[in-house]
């Protein structure tokens, strides 16, 4: 079987937001010398992913690691700093906004927290409206409105509340409607940043399944940007964990929760609390998550991890695919780092 | 003699021409050195219980009926003076937030030492020597420097460390924990969950742990109140609570997580929404939502009644099981046959 052209891929993409602007924060004094530096934060660093049709890549990570990053630069809200963003081919991350443009009618992005995603002055309808008639100018107006409610209806949102504000709905109302509001358009490719998170357990069900829908019925491709590994698990049929701006572990949903081989992820998933377990056997790292200003050379896990020995520090460890997953991308580590005793007396 | 025990509490907020009820009469023991654990969605009345405990309700909310009692005082009925020494003293709140408990214009050590000065006579030398102590106990490296430090200059964890540090400065009986973790990353949680729990064991301290995880309950706390529209609907031992939940709700709430559900399969979700306070359905608050709901349940509001080691508020709680159980057995047969 032919491997399908990926919907969307990355190569060896970067993100780096400088901190000193202008030329007078720049200057520093060090050791007695006037020196001209510039810091600047390490967001995203050398990422190649891909995406095939039909998948849902989930990106894990905690915060600061750089998941919304990776987000809103695939969906052209940030330019990269280095490394390029195709997709269905073609490169689009040097695109102008208006070279954008047909773009945006198949790539739709969901957002964390549905009270800020919808404009508090417009009624739903009136939300839902505006990308249909910006993105098909030849629909007539009973055509656009047939569209909403199709989609209202799609979602579970009764069509005539379609006169309400969105301050007379609860969160996850208000999230499905942010999710109707990315479907008006029939894109091919959702990006959602954290689309649960706000929202209680029982709704999360709620959202989450319609979600799931969505995917089925319309052949959705998702990126799916989240904390919350449970939701991963579920949803997710790829998963990437990204830790400090790299991806430290990218394969398959099941066999990433078999048989997690980086140890950063071992003790994310480690850490999940768990309903039925009496005596979880959590990895404790050391420490906390070093700073992503002008980052070390090495490992960006070394700091923590149980398992660095002489080579972590100054290497950065190459992607090597392992034994267990399919993926040519599965892990990035060191061999060596295994077989290492694990390093006593720890740095702060 | 329990350390602490509710009864019958009625918490209410005052509106323009009515009046809301946000707790009502919810009755809970909590003995010495317990860990209990409060579990329900936003909206349920987790945190207005604990505010009401620390009595610091504020208006529109005021405890309409019932009783807290603390070491054998009513702490409904007692003056502010008296409240403000047990407050810190005797019981200690930690919040979600640890960016916004703390004050950023003063350093730690200020802090910490103006708690203790507030009430025990020591030299700020003394205080000082308690605090890093203190500290220390919370896993905190260097904690003298810390003491000079503001709080914008830690990182999340760690300042939610100190928050727990300033909670047992005073060796308090009791601490209420609302949401201690919510704001923070999963690894950090974790450290400071067994954090909270080798304190509260070693120290002997009570523990009032208001989440929405039920992960974290499950893994912090011997019982568990499940709380839904201002009331206590289920309550009884942690495990029995997980393992074997008699309420709808409770039942629905273990059941919509990802993890009781094979990947890629609808989840089981809960229809509808938790009810506003303000139209709270009459009988059982949870019939609109209930897929066991009968023609009783819309008119009478359920008694609380002990049922397979938990107490559980639901008309239906026998007919519920039973039926539960021939679904599965059902479910059996239907497996046979295929």
């Amino acid at each position: 079987m032919k491997t399908p052209q990926p919907l969307l891929e990355m190569r060896g993409l970067e993100k780096r937001f400088e901190l000193d602007q202008g030329f007078l924060e720049t200057i520093k004094l060090r050791g007695g010398k006037i020196v001209q530096e510039k810091r600047a934060v390490h967001a995203v660093n050398n990422i190649s992913l891909q995406v095939a049709p039909g998948e849902a890549l989930c990106v894990v990570g905690e915060s600061g690691c750089g998941k919304s990053t990776v987000a809103r630069l695939i969906a052209g809200l940030l330019t990269p700093s280095a490394g390029e963003i195709h997709y269905d081919g073609q490169r689009i991350d040097n695109r102008s906004r208006r070279a954008m443009m047909p773009l945006r009618k198949k790539m739709q992005m969901i957002f964390q927290n549905p009270y800020a995603s919808l404009n508090p002055r417009m009624t739903i309808q009136q939300a839902l409206e505006e990308p249909v008639r910006y993105h098909n100018p030849a629909l007539s107006r009973s055509d656009v409105r047939d569209k909403v409610a199709e989609v209202m209806r799609a979602v579970g949102i009764d069509p005539s509340w379609a006169t309400r504000y969105p301050h007379e709905f609860s969160g996850g109302q208000r999230q499905r409607i942010a999710i109707a509001r990315a479907l008006t358009v029939d894109p091919e490719f959702i990006i959602a940043d954290e689309p649960i998170s706000a929202l209680d357990v029982s709704i999360q069900a709620q959202v989450l399944n319609l979600m799931l829908e969505a995917k089925d019925q319309r052949g959705l491709t998702y990126l799916f940007i989240t904390h919350d590994l449970s939701v991963v698990q579920h949803f997710g049929t790829k998963v990437a964990v990204l830790y400090l701006g790299s991806v430290c572990e990218l394969a398959d949903t099941a066999t990433l929760f078999e048989n997690p081989k980086h140890p950063y992820t071992r003790a994310l998933l480690s850490a999940v609390p768990q309903l039925k377990d009496d005596h979880p056997n959590h990895i404790r790292l050391r420490g906390e998550i070093p700073t992503p200003i002008n980052l070390p050379p090495g490992c960006p896990f070394e700091s923590r991890c149980a398992h660095a020995n002489s080579r972590c520090a100054p290497n950065n460890p190459a992607p090597c695919n392992s034994l267990m997953a399919r993926s040519p991308h599965a892990m990035r580590l060191k061999k060596g780092a295994w077989t290492a005793k694990p390093r006593t007396g720890g740095t702060e | 003699m329990s350390l602490l025990s509710v009864r019958d509490l009625s918490v209410k907020f005052a509106m323009r021409d009515t009046t809301v009820t946000a707790l009502d009469q919810i009755s809970f023991d909590l003995a010495k050195g317990e860990r209990l654990g409060i579990v329900g969605e936003s909206g349920a009345g987790k945190s207005i219980t604990g505010f009401a405990l620390m009595n610091l309700l504020s208006r529109p909310g005021f405890v309409d009926k019932g009783k807290i009692m603390f070491q054998g005082d009513d702490i409904v009925q007692m003056p502010e003076a008296r409240m403000r020494n047990i407050r810190g003293n005797q019981m200690a709140m930690i919040f979600q937030d640890p960016m916004v408990t703390l004050n950023p214009v003063l350093t730690i050590g200020q802090q910490m030492v103006e708690t203790l000065q507030a009430h025990r006579k020591l030299s700020k030398a003394e205080a000082e020597q308690i605090a890093i102590v203190k500290l220390r106990e919370v896993y905190i490296p260097s904690p003298e420097e810390r003491l000079k430090q503001y709080p914008h200059e830690l990182s999340g964890g760690m300042r939610q460390r100190i928050i727990i540090a300033i909670a047992l400065l005073l060796d308090p009986q009791l601490i209420i924990a609302d949401e201690p973790t919510t704001a923070l990353d999963v690894t950090i949680q974790a450290d400071i969950m067994e954090l909270l729990l080798e304190l509260c064991q070693s120290n002997k301290v009570g523990l009032i742990l208001i989440t929405h995880d039920l992960g974290v309950v499950s893994q912090m706390t011997e019982r568990t109140l499940v709380m839904y529209a201002g009331r206590i609907i289920e309550a009884g031992r942690t495990r029995e609570i997980i393992n074997d939940p008699q309420h709808p709700y409770t039942q629905g709430l273990i059941n919509a997580l990802p993890q009781q559900t094979k990947p890629g399969q609808r989840l089981k979700q809960i229809p509808g929404n938790m009810p506003s306070l303000t139209a709270i359905p009459a009988g059982c608050p949870f019939s609109p939502r209930c897929e066991f709901v009968k023609p009783h349940c819309l008119t009478e509001a359920p008694k609380t009644v002990q049922y397979a080691h938990v107490e559980v508020a639901c008309h239906e709680v026998n007919r519920l099981h039973s039926s539960t159980d021939s679904i599965t057995q059902s479910d059996k047969a239907e497996e046979i046959q295929a």
